[in-house]
């Protein structure tokens, strides 16, 4: 799959092969599931989170962005256990926002991704935490220790695995 | 119309978060599992219709206090007219009913003692001489009415014709100076005059020290004034006092018929005599409708004016009545019956006009 945007004049547009970003996304979630199951340190990490902000900051399209995290989100609510919508919201503000952010920023140095992976984990937790908090009435915190390391962690796993998916860009 | 293409993908994240929020709220139920859109559907439609509930409230209150009411003020200013009209209305029926009762009484009093001839007087006026105690009555001598003649009410003695005018008649008070009226004490029977005072209350005279009078002891007329029959209402012992100075008691004596409130009087045309100790309940109370017919009056007899408790006056418009002896009863008008509550109505039937016979 191809995808040419407006901003393919000014900055560079990443572009993958057909099916890549399907796969992937299917991958992460899949191994979002059984990870835990294998390895209970592991449910600390968002991939579905990881891949919506690797492809957004690629793309650099918010529309794309915005349409890949919401596939991601509502696939990650449909595999767990909470109301259909609430993951789907978050991974569409943070796709929308990383590919707003990528047209914009540089987004290939290592130290940058790990900031913006950093930031935007904070912002699909607090997204979800508002959306808590407004629809479903619960009163979780915004900030928790555990949410600290997990971010960490995330953005560490993460500029690992955007070197690894920069591997499956078609050679420009 | 057409969304620019800068704006195109801020539009599609609304939609897409917009539509993503419709799905959560038709999923998650709130408090009693009313599910989240219906809680939304409420609260975003209640503003409308309390607004709605606000205007309509706020138009029916102005229809109601301010338009509706533009003719409240002339609808008050005849209702306070009426108002004021029943009052008055319903103070005359006060009055009329009082009236009936008290014509109720007299002709009670009237059927217990059919024997003896009466006529029923209304007070039409009193004495503008505030030393006397008079009254003026609505009979005079066109109905039989002649000077000296005994004026009662049901309850007791009131007074004596004093002077007859053709159609009015004054009447001398028992509590003026100059009246008075043969009497005696209801237990003892000692006799002794009754004379009026001035104020309010009488007095008995000539009554021995020796005698024993209580206060409450009834005071009856003795029938030797040749004016009242015996046995009639004078009044009640009050008060009790020796005079040291005096061989005969001190008593003051209170009226018994009110004399300070009197609207209508009976004035006896005969002398006959009354039965109060035997009739005493019978001449209270007694239905005007169940009336007895009149029996035929006895041969009545003028007061004698020979022993007159107040000396006559040279003023009195009337000659004192000759002690005639075929002198006529008195003529009553035959203008209403007996039975009728109207105060002006004689309440004997008219007497057949025999001699009498003292």
């Amino acid at each position: 799959m191809e995808i040419h945007t407006q901003y393919d004049q000014y900055i560079e547009v990443h572009k993958y092969y057909a099916g890549t970003i399907v796969w992937v996304a299917i991958l992460a979630l899949a191994l979002e599931a059984l990870l835990p199951v294998y390895f209970r340190s592991a449910a600390i990490l968002e991939l579905p989170l990881l891949v919506t902000i690797y492809f957004g900051l690629s793309w650099r399209n918010p529309s794309s962005g915005l349409l890949l995290g919401m596939a991601i989100g509502l696939a990650q609510d449909s595999l767990g256990h909470t109301p259909f919508g609430m993951y789907g919201i978050a991974k569409t503000a943070v796709g929308f926002v990383a590919s707003s952010f990528g047209s914009r920023i540089d987004v290939e140095h290592p130290i940058s991704r790990f900031l913006l992976t950093f930031a935007f984990f904070h912002v699909h937790n607090a997204v979800l935490v508002v959306t808590n908090r407004l629809l479903l009435g619960q009163h979780e915190p915004y900030l928790e220790a555990n949410l600290i390391i997990a971010s960490v962690v995330n953005s560490a796993v993460a500029v690992l695995l955007y070197a690894l998916l920069d591997k499956l860009r078609k050679p420009s | 119309m057409p969304i620019p293409s800068r704006h195109r993908s801020l539009t599609l994240f609304a939609a897409a978060i917009a539509a993503q929020i419709l799905l959560l709220a038709l999923q998650i139920r709130r408090g009693q599992q009313v599910r989240l859109i219906r809680v939304w559907a409420i609260e975003s439609v209640s503003p409308l219709g309390r607004g709605a509930a606000w205007s309509v409230d706020g138009a029916r209150s102005l229809w109601n206090n301010y338009i509706a009411l533009r003719h409240t003020r002339e609808e008050d200013d005849q209702l306070r007219t009426e108002v004021a009209a029943l009052r008055m209305r319903n103070a005359q029926l006060e009055s009329r009913a009082a009236e009936a009762d008290r014509l109720a009484g007299l002709l009670g009093f009237r059927d217990a003692h059919a024997e003896v001839q009466m006529l029923a007087a209304r007070v039409i006026g009193a004495s503008p001489d505030r030393a006397s105690h008079m009254v003026f009555i609505s009979r005079g001598s066109r109905d039989g009415l002649r000077r000296d003649m005994g004026v009662i009410t049901p309850e007791g003695v009131v007074g004596k014709v004093f002077a007859v005018y053709p159609d009015t008649s004054q009447v001398l008070l028992l509590t003026d100076k100059e009246s008075g009226v043969g009497a005696l004490l209801g237990e003892s029977r000692a006799q002794g005059p009754v004379r009026g005072t001035g104020e309010p209350l009488l007095g008995l005279e000539y009554i021995s020290n020796e005698v024993k009078v209580e206060p409450g002891e009834r005071i009856l007329t003795s029938g030797q004034d040749r004016i009242f029959p015996k046995d009639l209402p004078v009044g009640t012992v009050l008060q009790v006092q020796p005079d040291r100075h005096s061989p005969f008691l001190k008593i003051s004596v209170k009226p018994a018929a009110r004399l300070d409130g009197l609207e209508e009087v009976l004035v006896l045309l005969t002398r006959q005599e009354f039965n109060f100790r035997k009739d005493a309940d019978k001449s209270v109370a007694v239905p005007v409708a169940s009336a007895a017919p009149p029996k035929p009056a006895a041969p009545a007899t003028l007061p004698k004016p020979a022993a007159p408790a107040t000396p006559p006056k040279p003023a009195a418009p009337t000659p004192p009545p000759k002690p005639k002896p075929a002198a006529p009863v008195a003529q009553p008008k035959p203008e209403a019956p007996a039975t009728e509550p109207k105060p002006e109505a004689p309440v004997t039937e008219p007497a057949p006009e025999t001699p009498d016979n003292p």
